[in-house]
């Protein structure tokens, strides 16, 4: 028989600092990449709240940011896609109403940003 | 009611309970679940998480993406966990020790619940601690490769229950764990689904502050055992609600309230297809699986109705 201990000397279990996977990018998932075109969202935060990732960071402007139709947006818009994280599931480009979002090959999306 | 605006600020701005970095599948909705129910809770919050997939992605060790306090514990005591925590939160509170509110979430999957946590579960509820118990539905237990559990519906094809020769899938009808919730005759519990945010954050935040256990079941369409797109999650959490397939509703201090009534019900086909677990519904010998199907469908949503119709308090 192990020695018995009262509560106060059981071991914890494994105790973990908060938001670590911060550390862990799973951008490198992704076979699609969502690429965003500013100039058609309307901010409506459809894609931000679906994404199962929070790859799609937000901000308080108050100066507002041009969108569609040449519209300015203020208070909470989204920024671009952080691509560190998102796994290119193409949930945000299906769901926004405003076809802001298309889903290119990885490989295609590359090239391209290499051309520019 | 608070905007999608203000929502998205809480659930991805800068005070974001739940971060990136987790190991879901492409596309798998729990996070936009979870991240949508901690946003709802105006307090700290407390999670304890039972086994299960939330549990495996968001804690491979040594990552966390919980950026609240959490807590693992084996699949069948989430229930118990969050009682303990709360009758110990309760001590220290008279005794001075902490000042501070705080809301306790326990989380679930369906297996989890359903099945292997259900006895914690009910217990729970009848002592009536002050907790709110979540599920996310994906109706099997998909984190171990989709086992058929309490959930899993109608004619769905598992490894455990295979469709063959004599098997067109699972042939029992799934239980209804918001109306054996209810039963328990707490303050709140309700029936959502991972596409509809501001149901979901509305529901939460009831379940926050109700005045006793409140349980949130939410249908979570798993994009690699139901296996379609992953860009289709959200499609599929829709039809399940525009097919009456997953009512939205609440049952609040006993009272049913139908949050979303389709004008247009679509037949369940259109639910149905495109997933690989009811492909083989569509063969000619397997055609009377969904004419019962879509009949229990009709007849559960006509019971619905009337419950709500009569007023009677569960
Ligand atoms: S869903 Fe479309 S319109 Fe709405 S915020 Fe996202 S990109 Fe912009
Ligand atoms: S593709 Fe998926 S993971 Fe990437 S930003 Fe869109 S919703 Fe998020």
């Amino acid at each position: 028989m192990s020695e018995r201990k009262n509560w106060q000397e059981v071991e914890l279990g494994a105790q973990l600092p908060a938001a670590t996977s911060l550390g862990y990018k799973t951008g490198g998932w992704r076979v699609l990449r969502p690429i965003f075109d500013p100039s058609a969202c309307t901010h409506c935060m459809i894609c931000v709240t679906y994404c199962p990732d929070m790859a799609i960071p937000v901000a308080k402007s108050e100066q507002g940011v041009a969108g569609k139709g040449g519209r300015v947006y203020k208070g909470v818009v989204r920024l671009a896609t952080n691509l560190d994280y998102c796994k290119g599931c193409g949930i945000c480009a299906h769901e926004c109403p405003s076809k802001a979002i298309t889903m290119m090959r990885e490989e295609e999306a590359e090239q391209a940003s290499c051309k520019l | 009611m608070p905007t999608l605006q203000e929502i998205a600020w809480k659930t991805d701005g800068p005070d974001i309970r739940f971060v990136s970095g987790h190991r879901m599948c492409s596309g798998c909705g729990i996070g936009a679940i979870v991240k949508t129910v901690l946003a709802a809770s105006d307090k700290p919050v407390v999670v304890v998480n039972a086994t299960g997939c939330l549990e495996v992605v968001t804690t491979t060790y040594p990552f966390t993406s919980w950026n609240t306090p959490w807590m693992h514990l084996t699949f069948e005591n989430a229930a118990s966990v969050a009682s303990g925590i709360e009758a110990a939160y309760k001590a220290l509170k008279r005794s001075g020790k902490i000042t501070d509110d705080v809301n306790i979430l326990a989380i679930g999957g369906d297996g989890g619940t359903y099945d292997i946590g259900f006895q914690a579960l009910s217990g729970a509820l009848e002592r009536r601690h002050k907790f709110m118990y979540l599920v996310y539905d994906n109706e099997a237990y998909m984190n171990t490769g989709d086992q058929r559990s309490g959930a899993t519906p109608f004619g769905a094809n598992t490894t455990t229950v295979p469709v063959g020769k004599v098997s067109f899938g699972k042939p029992q009808w799934r239980k209804n764990l918001v109306e054996i919730a209810a039963a328990h005759r707490i303050p709140y519990v309700a029936q959502t689904a991972a596409h509809s945010i501001m149901d979901l954050y509305k529901k939460a935040q009831k379940g926050f502050n109700a005045d006793g256990p409140a349980v949130l079941a939410v249908l979570q369409p798993c994009t690699t055992n139901w296996a379609f797109d992953p860009s289709l999650t959200m499609q599929y959490s829709k039809l399940a609600v525009e097919t009456n397939f997953w009512p939205l509703y609440e049952v609040e201090n006993g009272v049913v309230h139908i949050n979303v009534k389709p004008s247009n019900r679509k037949p369940i086909e259109e639910f149905l297809k495109g997933q690989t677990r009811f492909r083989h519904l569509f063969k000619p010998e397997n055609a009377h699986v969904i004419v019962e199907m879509q009949k229990m469908i009709d007849d559960e949503w006509a019971r619905l109705l009337k419950i709500e119709e009569s007023g009677i308090q569960f």
